[in-house]
Protein backbone atom coordinates (compact mmCIF):
# COMPACT_ATOMS: atom_id res chain seq x y z
CA UNK A 1 0.00 0.00 0.00
CA UNK A 2 1.38 3.61 -1.20
CA UNK A 3 0.19 5.87 1.64
CA UNK A 4 -0.85 4.09 5.01
CA UNK A 5 -1.58 6.54 6.90
CA UNK A 6 -3.80 8.66 4.55
CA UNK A 7 -5.80 5.10 4.05
CA UNK A 8 -6.06 5.08 7.74
CA UNK A 9 -6.73 8.88 8.52
CA UNK A 10 -9.43 8.32 5.31
CA UNK A 11 -11.57 5.54 7.02
CA UNK A 12 -11.22 7.15 10.25
CA UNK A 13 -12.63 10.61 9.02
CA UNK A 14 -15.63 8.11 8.48
CA UNK A 15 -16.38 7.74 12.26
CA UNK A 16 -16.66 11.33 12.83
CA UNK A 17 -20.50 12.79 12.33
CA UNK A 18 -21.57 16.74 12.30
CA UNK A 19 -21.04 18.45 14.99
CA UNK A 20 -18.97 15.89 17.27
CA UNK A 21 -16.07 17.89 19.61
CA UNK A 22 -13.08 15.76 18.93
CA UNK A 23 -9.33 15.33 20.03
CA UNK A 24 -6.91 14.33 18.05
CA UNK A 25 -3.82 13.09 19.12
CA UNK A 26 -0.76 13.52 17.39
CA UNK A 27 1.06 12.49 14.35
CA UNK A 28 -1.52 10.37 12.11
CA UNK A 29 -4.55 11.23 13.88
CA UNK A 30 -3.66 15.05 12.73
CA UNK A 31 -4.43 13.83 8.94
CA UNK A 32 -8.08 12.87 9.58
CA UNK A 33 -10.06 16.87 9.22
CA UNK A 34 -8.70 16.44 5.56
CA UNK A 35 -10.64 13.22 4.54
CA UNK A 36 -13.92 14.88 6.02
CA UNK A 37 -16.49 15.39 3.87
CA UNK A 38 -18.22 19.28 3.44
CA UNK A 39 -21.29 17.92 5.21
CA UNK A 40 -19.21 16.88 8.72
CA UNK A 41 -18.04 19.87 10.66
CA UNK A 42 -16.66 18.88 13.69
CA UNK A 43 -14.98 21.07 16.35
CA UNK A 44 -11.15 20.11 17.14
CA UNK A 45 -10.78 20.48 20.78
CA UNK A 46 -6.80 20.82 22.06
CA UNK A 47 -6.63 19.90 25.47
CA UNK A 48 -3.84 22.61 26.40
CA UNK A 49 -7.16 25.01 26.05
CA UNK A 50 -8.68 25.69 22.60
CA UNK A 51 -12.05 24.71 21.67
CA UNK A 52 -12.48 24.81 17.83
CA UNK A 53 -9.08 25.28 16.86
CA UNK A 54 -8.59 26.92 13.23
CA UNK A 55 -6.25 27.09 10.03
CA UNK A 56 -3.16 29.24 11.09
CA UNK A 57 -2.68 31.55 8.66
CA UNK A 58 0.09 34.68 8.34
CA UNK A 59 -2.71 36.85 9.54
CA UNK A 60 -3.09 35.06 12.50
CA UNK A 61 0.16 33.17 13.35
CA UNK A 62 0.74 33.41 17.01
CA UNK A 63 3.47 31.10 18.00
CA UNK A 64 3.96 32.68 21.63
CA UNK A 65 0.59 32.98 22.48
CA UNK A 66 -1.10 30.45 20.46
CA UNK A 67 -0.14 26.41 20.08
CA UNK A 68 -1.46 23.53 19.74
CA UNK A 69 -1.05 20.46 22.34
CA UNK A 70 2.18 19.38 20.21
CA UNK A 71 3.60 22.57 20.99
CA UNK A 72 3.60 24.17 17.39
CA UNK A 73 1.75 27.01 15.82
CA UNK A 74 -2.22 27.01 16.66
CA UNK A 75 -5.00 29.19 16.00
CA UNK A 76 -8.71 29.73 17.34
CA UNK A 77 -11.33 28.98 14.45
CA UNK A 78 -14.89 31.84 14.28
CA UNK A 79 -16.95 30.81 17.28
CA UNK A 80 -13.53 28.93 18.99
CA UNK A 81 -12.73 29.78 22.56
CA UNK A 82 -9.56 29.67 24.90
CA UNK A 83 -9.37 27.85 27.96
CA UNK A 84 -7.44 27.01 30.49
CA UNK A 85 -6.47 23.17 31.53
CA UNK A 86 -8.55 22.52 34.39
CA UNK A 87 -11.63 23.92 32.32
CA UNK A 88 -10.31 21.99 29.35
CA UNK A 89 -10.10 18.48 31.23
CA UNK A 90 -13.29 19.02 32.91
CA UNK A 91 -14.85 19.06 29.40
CA UNK A 92 -12.88 15.48 28.51
CA UNK A 93 -13.41 13.45 31.64
CA UNK A 94 -17.09 14.79 32.07
CA UNK A 95 -18.10 13.46 28.30
CA UNK A 96 -17.95 16.89 26.39
CA UNK A 97 -15.81 15.29 24.07
CA UNK A 98 -17.64 12.60 21.20
CA UNK A 99 -14.26 10.90 20.04
CA UNK A 100 -10.76 11.06 20.13
CA UNK A 101 -8.54 9.55 18.19
CA UNK A 102 -4.62 8.60 18.85
CA UNK A 103 -2.27 5.85 18.00
CA UNK A 104 -1.02 2.88 20.31
CA UNK A 105 1.98 0.89 20.59
CA UNK A 106 -0.21 -2.01 21.81
CA UNK A 107 -3.76 -2.71 21.93
CA UNK A 108 -5.48 -5.62 23.67
CA UNK A 109 -8.61 -7.62 22.86
CA UNK A 110 -10.15 -6.30 26.14
CA UNK A 111 -10.02 -2.61 24.74
CA UNK A 112 -6.68 -1.44 26.76
CA UNK A 113 -4.24 0.70 25.15
CA UNK A 114 0.15 1.32 25.68
CA UNK A 115 1.24 4.11 24.36
CA UNK A 116 2.96 6.49 27.32
CA UNK A 117 6.28 4.55 28.20
CA UNK A 118 8.78 1.84 27.25
CA UNK A 119 10.15 1.72 30.82
CA UNK A 120 14.10 2.43 31.05
CA UNK A 121 13.95 3.41 27.57
CA UNK A 122 11.89 5.90 26.64
CA UNK A 123 9.90 7.78 29.53
CA UNK A 124 8.24 10.79 27.80
CA UNK A 125 4.88 11.00 29.77
CA UNK A 126 1.37 10.23 29.72
CA UNK A 127 0.68 14.12 28.97
CA UNK A 128 -2.99 13.95 28.58
CA UNK A 129 -3.83 10.51 26.91
CA UNK A 130 -4.85 8.69 30.09
CA UNK A 131 -7.77 11.74 30.74
CA UNK A 132 -8.83 11.45 27.34
CA UNK A 133 -8.99 7.92 26.75
CA UNK A 134 -11.39 7.83 30.39
CA UNK A 135 -13.37 10.48 29.38
CA UNK A 136 -14.10 10.52 25.27
CA UNK A 137 -17.01 9.07 24.80
CA UNK A 138 -15.79 7.19 21.57
CA UNK A 139 -12.13 6.26 21.66
CA UNK A 140 -10.80 5.38 18.15
CA UNK A 141 -6.78 4.12 18.02
CA UNK A 142 -5.65 4.73 14.38
CA UNK A 143 -1.98 2.46 13.79
CA UNK A 144 -0.56 0.57 11.49
CA UNK A 145 -1.70 -2.76 11.97
CA UNK A 146 1.91 -4.27 12.83
CA UNK A 147 5.57 -2.84 14.30
CA UNK A 148 8.39 -3.89 11.40
CA UNK A 149 5.49 -7.12 11.30
CA UNK A 150 5.24 -7.38 14.56
CA UNK A 151 1.74 -7.84 16.55
CA UNK A 152 0.60 -4.58 17.94
CA UNK A 153 -3.25 -6.03 18.47
CA UNK A 154 -2.52 -8.31 21.42
CA UNK A 155 -4.39 -10.47 23.89
CA UNK A 156 -2.91 -8.58 26.43
CA UNK A 157 -0.76 -5.64 26.52
CA UNK A 158 2.97 -6.02 27.77
CA UNK A 159 4.48 -2.33 28.23
CA UNK A 160 2.42 -0.26 31.27
CA UNK A 161 -1.37 0.62 30.07
CA UNK A 162 -2.24 4.15 29.18
CA UNK A 163 -5.89 3.27 30.09
CA UNK A 164 -7.94 -0.11 30.69
CA UNK A 165 -11.04 -0.95 28.46
CA UNK A 166 -10.89 2.07 27.00
CA UNK A 167 -11.26 1.47 23.09
CA UNK A 168 -14.04 1.57 21.27
CA UNK A 169 -12.70 0.74 18.15
CA UNK A 170 -9.27 0.35 16.24
CA UNK A 171 -8.65 1.34 12.88
CA UNK A 172 -5.49 -0.17 10.63
CA UNK A 173 -4.72 -0.69 6.88
CA UNK A 174 -5.68 -4.04 7.26
CA UNK A 175 -9.27 -3.54 9.04
CA UNK A 176 -11.72 -2.12 11.29
CA UNK A 177 -11.74 -3.69 14.53
CA UNK A 178 -14.59 -3.50 17.43
CA UNK A 179 -14.14 -3.67 21.10
CA UNK A 180 -17.16 -5.84 22.20
CA UNK A 181 -17.68 -7.82 25.70
CA UNK A 182 -16.45 -10.88 23.60
CA UNK A 183 -13.47 -10.01 22.06
CA UNK A 184 -12.09 -8.16 18.57
CA UNK A 185 -14.77 -8.28 16.05
CA UNK A 186 -12.99 -7.87 12.75
CA UNK A 187 -15.86 -5.77 11.28
CA UNK A 188 -14.81 -4.87 8.32
CA UNK A 189 -11.34 -5.99 6.10
CA UNK A 190 -9.38 -4.72 3.56
CA UNK A 191 -9.97 -6.21 0.51
CA UNK A 192 -5.70 -6.10 -0.05
CA UNK A 193 -5.52 -8.90 2.41
CA UNK A 194 -7.59 -12.48 3.06
CA UNK A 195 -8.69 -12.60 6.78
CA UNK A 196 -6.18 -15.10 7.29
CA UNK A 197 -3.51 -12.69 6.74
CA UNK A 198 -5.20 -10.25 9.08
CA UNK A 199 -5.55 -12.62 11.76
CA UNK A 200 -1.67 -13.54 11.02
CA UNK A 201 -0.97 -9.67 11.59
CA UNK A 202 -2.96 -10.25 14.82
CA UNK A 203 -1.78 -11.86 18.69
CA UNK A 204 -5.12 -11.19 19.60
CA UNK A 205 -8.07 -13.79 18.14
CA UNK A 206 -10.28 -11.76 15.55
CA UNK A 207 -14.05 -12.76 15.74
CA UNK A 208 -15.23 -13.00 12.32
CA UNK A 209 -18.95 -11.92 11.90
CA UNK A 210 -20.85 -13.23 9.29
CA UNK A 211 -21.56 -9.83 8.28
CA UNK A 212 -17.80 -8.97 7.43
CA UNK A 213 -17.77 -5.89 4.82
CA UNK A 214 -15.16 -5.02 2.86
CA UNK A 215 -13.15 -1.70 4.27
CA UNK A 216 -14.93 1.56 3.10
CA UNK B 1 -1.74 43.78 47.06
CA UNK B 2 0.69 42.77 44.31
CA UNK B 3 3.92 44.23 44.86
CA UNK B 4 5.56 45.59 41.28
CA UNK B 5 9.33 44.73 41.52
CA UNK B 6 12.01 44.33 39.60
CA UNK B 7 12.86 40.80 37.73
CA UNK B 8 16.31 40.50 39.82
CA UNK B 9 14.09 41.29 42.77
CA UNK B 10 12.00 38.63 41.97
CA UNK B 11 14.46 36.09 41.37
CA UNK B 12 16.47 37.15 44.22
CA UNK B 13 13.15 36.08 46.45
CA UNK B 14 13.77 32.29 45.79
CA UNK B 15 16.19 30.19 47.63
CA UNK B 16 17.82 27.12 46.67
CA UNK B 17 15.81 24.45 47.18
CA UNK B 18 12.68 25.86 46.41
CA UNK B 19 9.53 24.33 45.25
CA UNK B 20 8.11 26.16 42.30
CA UNK B 21 5.35 25.97 40.17
CA UNK B 22 5.78 27.32 36.62
CA UNK B 23 2.49 27.77 34.38
CA UNK B 24 3.17 27.00 30.63
CA UNK B 25 2.63 24.58 27.88
CA UNK B 26 5.60 23.64 25.50
CA UNK B 27 6.88 26.92 26.71
CA UNK B 28 3.73 29.01 25.68
CA UNK B 29 2.30 30.81 28.71
CA UNK B 30 5.91 30.64 30.57
CA UNK B 31 7.58 33.44 31.82
CA UNK B 32 9.73 33.75 29.74
CA UNK B 33 11.70 36.64 31.19
CA UNK B 34 11.60 35.79 35.26
CA UNK B 35 12.79 32.09 33.80
CA UNK B 36 15.36 33.50 31.64
CA UNK B 37 17.00 35.50 34.45
CA UNK B 38 16.70 32.61 36.96
CA UNK B 39 18.06 30.58 34.71
CA UNK B 40 21.16 32.72 34.93
CA UNK B 41 21.28 32.85 38.92
CA UNK B 42 22.90 30.44 39.91
CA UNK B 43 20.32 29.08 41.88
CA UNK B 44 19.98 24.99 42.03
CA UNK B 45 17.87 22.35 43.94
CA UNK B 46 15.11 23.27 42.45
CA UNK B 47 11.79 21.23 42.42
CA UNK B 48 9.66 22.42 39.07
CA UNK B 49 5.81 21.64 38.74
CA UNK B 50 5.24 22.14 35.12
CA UNK B 51 3.42 20.66 32.60
CA UNK B 52 6.67 19.92 30.47
CA UNK B 53 10.17 20.80 30.34
CA UNK B 54 9.63 22.50 27.54
CA UNK B 55 12.12 21.93 24.48
CA UNK B 56 15.14 22.99 23.00
CA UNK B 57 14.53 25.26 20.15
CA UNK B 58 11.99 27.77 20.37
CA UNK B 59 9.30 29.45 17.77
CA UNK B 60 11.58 32.51 17.57
CA UNK B 61 14.89 30.62 17.26
CA UNK B 62 16.07 30.45 21.21
CA UNK B 63 18.70 27.57 22.10
CA UNK B 64 16.27 26.86 24.90
CA UNK B 65 12.85 27.74 25.25
CA UNK B 66 11.41 28.60 28.59
CA UNK B 67 11.84 26.46 31.40
CA UNK B 68 14.04 24.11 29.26
CA UNK B 69 16.72 26.67 30.28
CA UNK B 70 16.52 25.92 33.77
CA UNK B 71 17.06 22.34 32.81
CA UNK B 72 19.95 22.80 30.56
CA UNK B 73 21.38 24.64 33.60
CA UNK B 74 20.59 21.77 35.57
CA UNK B 75 19.25 23.76 38.67
CA UNK B 76 16.48 21.36 38.75
CA UNK B 77 16.39 18.25 40.92
CA UNK B 78 13.02 17.13 40.85
CA UNK B 79 10.18 17.79 38.12
CA UNK B 80 6.94 17.07 38.88
CA UNK B 81 5.33 16.92 34.62
CA UNK B 82 2.73 15.35 32.47
CA UNK B 83 5.31 14.82 29.64
CA UNK B 84 8.74 15.65 28.99
CA UNK B 85 9.55 13.74 25.74
CA UNK B 86 10.19 16.72 23.59
CA UNK B 87 13.18 17.98 25.47
CA UNK B 88 16.09 15.07 25.25
CA UNK B 89 18.04 16.66 28.46
CA UNK B 90 15.16 15.32 30.66
CA UNK B 91 16.06 11.78 29.68
CA UNK B 92 19.68 12.14 29.92
CA UNK B 93 19.40 13.56 33.70
CA UNK B 94 17.06 11.55 34.41
CA UNK B 95 17.78 7.99 33.03
CA UNK B 96 21.53 8.25 32.14
CA UNK B 97 22.74 10.91 34.83
CA UNK B 98 20.62 10.00 37.00
CA UNK B 99 20.72 13.85 38.74
CA UNK B 100 17.00 14.60 37.95
CA UNK B 101 13.71 12.74 39.61
CA UNK B 102 11.09 12.94 37.63
CA UNK B 103 7.61 12.19 38.75
CA UNK B 104 5.08 11.68 35.56
CA UNK B 105 1.20 12.67 36.26
CA UNK B 106 -1.62 12.61 33.97
CA UNK B 107 -2.34 15.97 32.83
CA UNK B 108 -5.57 16.27 33.81
CA UNK B 109 -5.34 15.13 37.24
CA UNK B 110 -2.11 17.29 37.65
CA UNK B 111 -4.48 20.56 36.63
CA UNK B 112 -7.33 19.63 39.03
CA UNK B 113 -4.76 18.23 42.04
CA UNK B 114 -3.36 22.00 41.78
CA UNK B 115 -6.77 23.54 41.58
CA UNK B 116 -7.78 21.33 44.72
CA UNK B 117 -4.15 22.86 46.41
CA UNK B 118 -5.24 26.14 46.09
CA UNK B 119 -8.46 25.68 46.43
CA UNK B 120 -8.24 24.06 50.11
CA UNK B 121 -9.13 20.76 48.84
CA UNK B 122 -7.69 17.43 50.14
CA UNK B 123 -7.53 15.57 46.97
CA UNK B 124 -9.07 14.72 44.17
CA UNK B 125 -10.80 11.67 43.14
CA UNK B 126 -10.75 10.96 39.37
CA UNK B 127 -11.14 7.74 37.52
CA UNK B 128 -7.88 8.71 35.36
CA UNK B 129 -5.27 6.27 35.90
CA UNK B 130 -7.31 3.43 37.47
CA UNK B 131 -5.59 0.22 36.48
CA UNK B 132 -2.43 1.95 35.25
CA UNK B 133 1.01 2.38 36.89
CA UNK B 134 -0.35 5.76 38.24
CA UNK B 135 -1.80 3.70 41.34
CA UNK B 136 1.78 3.54 42.70
CA UNK B 137 3.00 7.03 42.04
CA UNK B 138 4.04 8.97 45.28
CA UNK B 139 0.93 11.21 44.62
CA UNK B 140 -1.63 8.59 44.42
CA UNK B 141 -3.36 7.82 48.06
CA UNK B 142 -5.70 5.18 47.08
CA UNK B 143 -8.56 3.98 45.70
CA UNK B 144 -12.03 4.17 46.23
CA UNK B 145 -15.45 3.35 44.69
CA UNK B 146 -18.10 5.23 44.31
CA UNK B 147 -21.30 4.61 42.85
CA UNK B 148 -19.72 1.38 41.20
CA UNK B 149 -16.96 3.23 39.57
CA UNK B 150 -13.23 3.38 40.53
CA UNK B 151 -11.42 6.40 41.28
CA UNK B 152 -8.01 7.64 42.34
CA UNK B 153 -7.14 9.66 45.53
CA UNK B 154 -4.95 12.28 44.22
CA UNK B 155 -3.36 14.52 47.04
CA UNK B 156 -3.18 18.04 46.48
CA UNK B 157 -0.46 20.03 44.65
CA UNK B 158 0.74 22.98 46.83
CA UNK B 159 4.38 24.95 45.70
CA UNK B 160 6.89 27.31 47.72
CA UNK B 161 6.52 29.53 44.60
CA UNK B 162 3.70 29.80 41.53
CA UNK B 163 5.68 31.64 38.82
CA UNK B 164 3.10 32.90 35.90
CA UNK B 165 2.46 34.81 32.89
CA UNK B 166 0.02 37.30 31.66
CA UNK B 167 -0.41 39.54 28.87
CA UNK B 168 -1.73 42.40 30.60
CA UNK B 169 -1.62 43.17 34.11
CA UNK B 170 -3.02 46.02 35.94
CA UNK B 171 -1.86 47.62 38.88
CA UNK B 172 -4.04 46.05 40.77
CA UNK B 173 -2.75 42.89 39.85
CA UNK B 174 -5.66 41.26 37.49
CA UNK B 175 -4.34 39.48 34.25
CA UNK B 176 -5.53 38.85 31.41
CA UNK B 177 -4.36 36.50 29.46
CA UNK B 178 -3.27 36.37 25.35
CA UNK B 179 -4.37 33.48 23.40
CA UNK B 180 -3.97 29.77 25.22
CA UNK B 181 -1.50 30.93 27.79
CA UNK B 182 -3.70 30.80 30.53
CA UNK B 183 -3.26 26.81 30.29
CA UNK B 184 -1.50 26.05 33.72
CA UNK B 185 -1.54 29.68 34.81
CA UNK B 186 -4.62 30.10 36.18
CA UNK B 187 -5.01 27.02 38.80
CA UNK B 188 -1.39 27.49 39.68
CA UNK B 189 -1.98 31.40 40.86
CA UNK B 190 -4.09 30.07 43.52
CA UNK B 191 -1.85 27.25 44.86
CA UNK B 192 2.37 28.85 45.40
CA UNK B 193 2.33 30.24 48.86
CA UNK B 194 3.76 33.26 46.77
CA UNK B 195 3.13 34.51 43.60
CA UNK B 196 5.06 35.75 41.21
CA UNK B 197 3.31 37.27 37.95
CA UNK B 198 5.22 38.58 34.61
CA UNK B 199 3.70 40.60 32.68
CA UNK B 200 3.86 40.93 28.91
CA UNK B 201 2.31 44.75 29.16
CA UNK B 202 1.54 46.65 32.87
CA UNK B 203 -1.62 48.32 32.73
CA UNK B 204 -3.79 50.55 34.19
CA UNK B 205 -6.52 49.46 36.79
CA UNK B 206 -9.64 49.77 34.55
CA UNK B 207 -7.98 48.68 31.42
CA UNK B 208 -8.79 45.39 32.04
CA UNK B 209 -12.48 45.28 32.69
CA UNK B 210 -13.40 42.82 35.10
CA UNK B 211 -15.45 41.02 33.18
CA UNK B 212 -12.01 40.23 31.32
CA UNK B 213 -10.02 39.57 34.19
CA UNK B 214 -9.62 35.86 34.52
CA UNK B 215 -6.81 35.90 38.01
CA UNK B 216 -8.13 38.33 40.29
CA UNK B 217 -4.87 40.26 41.78
CA UNK B 218 -5.87 38.80 45.20
CA UNK B 219 -3.69 36.21 44.55
CA UNK B 220 -0.89 37.80 43.10
CA UNK B 221 1.92 38.38 45.42
CA UNK B 222 4.63 40.57 43.13
CA UNK B 223 4.25 41.52 39.70
CA UNK B 224 7.38 41.87 37.40
CA UNK B 225 7.02 43.97 33.84
CA UNK B 226 8.93 41.48 31.02
CA UNK B 227 8.11 43.87 28.32
CA UNK B 228 6.48 42.02 25.09
CA UNK B 229 7.92 38.65 23.77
Amino acid sequence: MENVKAFIAARVAKELKDGDVVNLGIGLPTLVPAYLPESVHVTLQSENGIIGTGAVTDANRDPIHVVDAGGSASAVGNGGSFIDSSVSFGLIRGGHVDATVLGGLEVDEEGSLSNWIIPGKKMPGMGGAMDLLVGAKNVIVAMEHTAKGAPKILKKCKLPYTAVKCITKIITEMGVMVVTDKGLVLAEYNPEFTVEQIQAATEATLIIPSDLKPMV
Amino acid sequence: MAKFVSIEEAVALIPDGASIMFGGFMGCGNAHKFVDALSKSGKKDLTMICNDASMPGGPMGEDYYGVAKLVHNKQIKKLVATHVGLNPEVATQSMTDKTLEVVLIPQGSMAEMIRAGGAGLGGVLTPTGVGTIVEENPYCLGKQTINGKDYLLMAPILADFAVIAGYKIDKAGNVWYKGDTSNFNIVMATAGATVIAEAEQVVEIGDITPEDVRTSGVFVDYVVEGGLY
